[in-house]
């Protein structure tokens, strides 16, 4: 078994009842990992576009790939770890922001990660932050000393990079 | 003009061309069943006792005929009484459309009466499954069904209809052609890699074909026995695949796997190249994966690009349909001018050396009767030409090993799932297939009593089915593996009160026949199948403790087996 690594998997599928349902059934009757799984119908809006995060080996994402390939609802996929390609996540977090001092600390920070506070109350604030995971970590790392109250992550989203691109 | 759900469906399966369906009817599906009586002399419907059977008579059908079996239940427990079947067919590949009643759709969700989430239940278990929820949608539905369970790897497709939806009213309009856009199996062989195929068989020096059920199901038996006996290659079938090479051939070793032969588990140790067609490398096949096969490389020829490197490394994969490539196989054989095979003269004779081993001998006495000994009776008796079904367990290993299958079709088992009472049930189909044939139905005394109560189905169709039961009063696989690998503690597998069956039998309305002595075998077998028009139920009283041979036990590998 070759060494496991985290694959970013495109998926264009049926927008019906029941295709999300049969990707995770099938990651989950096989005992295959999901990081993360995000998904929303595209601008045709018979299909839905799921990006699928895994982390395994070589052998095992070649499997996945066949296996999502058999379900009827599955229209076209792609590994992106095969291409060149950006991946973005998206996170809100709900800081507490009473302790004195702390409205410019988390202020400064928002700005040095480019992120930005969309929502502000005499007790929290709010922040959008886009970027990969690592970035994501890094932020909330950041943020230890003031006290995160909520975090909600989307998921990666991936897109290849160039011409390369999943469509029908 | 307009018809009513359940008539749309009615004349979908007569576009179809189904003749036949299996089920039983309830709530859900009355309007459907009333649909049914007025065009009854042109679907068949046969009621069988239990939907578990339903479906496993479709099996049986489909597995004799490669046409796909159909299915029709209620919702509830008419559904998930039908999953086994469906989990079986799914492991085995037979194609099936399974239509199960669902509540109407303002009810769905509402814990209703005989409401269960059946397209959530078999998701794992079919090839694919709809949920109708708009009558227009009916026939493209049925349609696309049909079309998804018999092309590509076949595989049952289940539709879900709620009541409503078969008594609301719309144009039918059967369509003619369906494409799905994300549903295109590979068919033919890919050019470069049969060619590829074709060196390396050409260079091996000891070679084998081990052939699955995907030669039968592809209806690609005589372009095998074509390229076997073109190349004299040694052919092993799995479990599955009897009867896709003829058994009685002298290239033929035999089966290979857990319970296969000597030489065919030894030959696929000392191959250099294995041809793996329309088979999938399946755990009971291969033993201990890290022992398989260690000095062959590899052909993998099969329909599901899935089934290829899944559990073994394959050197040249060739997706697609087992028939069409290996008829490219033949083609790109004979395009080459006084084309030759390596020697193998000497591989021919090392695999003679072991089938001097003789590992399937067994000695009959004059006291009790060996099971083997009964099929092979049966052999004989039926002149090999039978459709036998079987049940799971001793008995169908031995059947296996000792009816010699010349023909594809005719070995119809539960090889992926293992489904105790899949037998009888499946009997029923394939007599119902074929009226004249002959049926027989092997199986052991536990496995019957799985789906015994089917005797009244075949009465009430006059299914002449010989059933033979190899009884030992053991549910005799656990008891085997008890005895090899739990120090003979018989945890649970034997039965303390088993029927009188040839009462049973009668009861039923059917012929009992109660066989204990060797010297009655047969004629007993020569009487049941001299009563051409009668099911016949016979109760062969055999050796208790008996043990399938060989065997690779669990994680050994082919060339670890124990012979006696």
């Amino acid at each position: 078994m070759s060494d496991e690594i985290r694959h970013v998997i495109s998926i264009l599928m049926e927008n019906e009842a029941g295709a999300l349902s049969r990707v995770s059934g099938l990651f989950s009757a096989r005992g295959y990992n999901i990081e993360s799984l995000t998904v929303a119908p595209t601008e045709d809006a018979t299909l839905s576009r799921l990006t699928l995060v895994t982390l395994c080996s070589e052998e095992i994402v070649e499997q996945i790939m066949k296996q999502l390939h058999k379900l009827v609802d599955v229209v076209k996929l792609m590994d992106l770890n095969d291409y060149p390609h950006i991946e973005r996540e998206m996170m809100l977090v709900k800081v507490d922001v009473q302790k004195h001092g702390s409205c410019d600390q988390v202020k400064r920070l928002t700005d040095i990660f480019r992120a930005r506070i969309i929502d502000v109350s005499d007790k929290t604030y709010t922040i959008e932050v886009t970027g990969n995971r690592s970035k994501l970590d890094a932020f909330l790392q950041a943020l230890s000393e003031a006290r995160i109250m909520e975090v909600v992550r989307s998921g990666s989203m991936g897109i290849a990079r160039g011409s390369s691109a999943l469509t029908v | 003009m307009e018809l009513t759900g359940a008539e749309i469906f009615v004349e979908c399966l007569k576009a179809e061309g189904v003749d036949t369906i299996f089920g039983y009817p309830g709530g859900a599906v009355l309007h459907i069943y009333d649909a049914l009586y007025k065009e009854a002399e042109h679907v068949n419907h046969i009621l069988v006792r239990h939907e578990q059977a339903a479906v496993h008579a479709a099996e049986g059908y489909a597995k004799a005929t490669n046409r796909p079996g159909v299915v029709l239940v209620t919702s509830g427990p008419g559904a998930t009484n039908a999953v086994t079947g469906i989990a079986d067919a799914y492991m085995d590949s037979v194609p099936l459309v399974v239509f199960t009643g669902q509540v109407p759709r303002h009810l769905i969700g509402n814990d209703a009466f005989q409401e269960v989430d059946i397209v959530g239940i078999t998701r794992p278990c079919v090839k694919h499954n709809f949920l109708v929820t708009d009558v227009k949608d009916l026939a493209s539905t049925v349609k696309k069904a049909f079309y998804i369970a018999s092309t590509g790897r076949p595989g049952p497709v289940l539709v879900d209809i709620p009541k409503d939806i078969t008594a609301a009213r719309c144009e039918f309009n059967y369509p003619k052609e369906i494409s799905i856009r994300s549903y295109n199996p590979t068919v033919k062989g890919n050019k470069r890699q049969v060619r590829r195929a074709i060196d390396l068989m050409l260079e091996s020096k000891r070679p084998i074909l081990y052939t699955g059920g995907g030669v039968v199901l592809s209806g690609g038996a005589a372009e095998l026995t074509q390229l076997a006996r073109e190349l004299k290659f040694p052919v092993t079938n799995t479990l599955m695949g009897l009867g896709a090479y003829p058994a009685t051939d002298p290239l033929f070793v035999g089966m290979l796997g857990m319970h296969g032969t000597y030489e065919a588990n030894h030959a696929m140790h000392q191959s250099d190249l294995v041809i793996a067609i329309g088979a999938r490398f399946d755990d009971r096949v291969t033993g201990n994966i890290e022992k398989f096969c260690p000095h062959a490389k590899i052909i993998h020829v099969d329909i599901d690009p899935a089934s290829i490197s899944k559990n073994v490394k394959v050197d040249i994969p060739i997706v697609g349909d087992v028939k069409h490539v290996l008829a490219d196989l033949l083609e790109e054989l004979h395009s080459r001018k006084d084309w030759q095979t390596a020697d193998i003269s000497a591989w021919w004779a090392q695999i003679n050396e072991w089938r001097k081993t003789d590992c399937l001998h067994y000695e009959q006495d004059h006291e009790s009767i060996r099971s083997q000994f009964v099929v092979e009776k049966l052999w004989e008796v039926t002149g090999g030409d039978a459709y036998v079904t079987s049940d799971v367990g001793q008995h169908q290993m031995w059947a296996a090993q000792f009816y010699k299958f010349d023909k594809p079709n005719r070995w119809i088992n539960s090889g992926g799932l293992g489904t105790m009472g899949f037998g009888l049930p499946a009997a029923m189909g394939v007599q119902i297939a074929y009226p004249e044939a002959t049926v027989a139905c092997i199986t052991g005394d536990g496995s019957i009593q799985m789906n015994i109560q089917e005797l009244s189905t075949c009465m009430q169709y006059q299914l002449p089915i010989k059933i033979i039961t190899l009884n030992n009063g053991y549910l005799g696989m656990v008891r085997q593996w008890q005895e090899f690998f739990y120090q003979k503690r018989y945890s649970m597998s034997y039965m303390d009160a088993l029927p009188d069956f040839v009462k049973l039998a009668e009861a039923y309305g059917h012929v009992g026949m109660r066989i204990e002595r060797p010297a009655d075998v047969e004629g007993a077998l020569k009487e049941a199948m001299a009563m051409k028009n009668r099911l016949v139920f016979m109760d062969f009283i055999t050796k208790r403790e008996s043990n399938v041979y060989p065997m690779v036990p669990a994680n050994a590998g082919h060339n670890e087996m124990i012979l006696v």
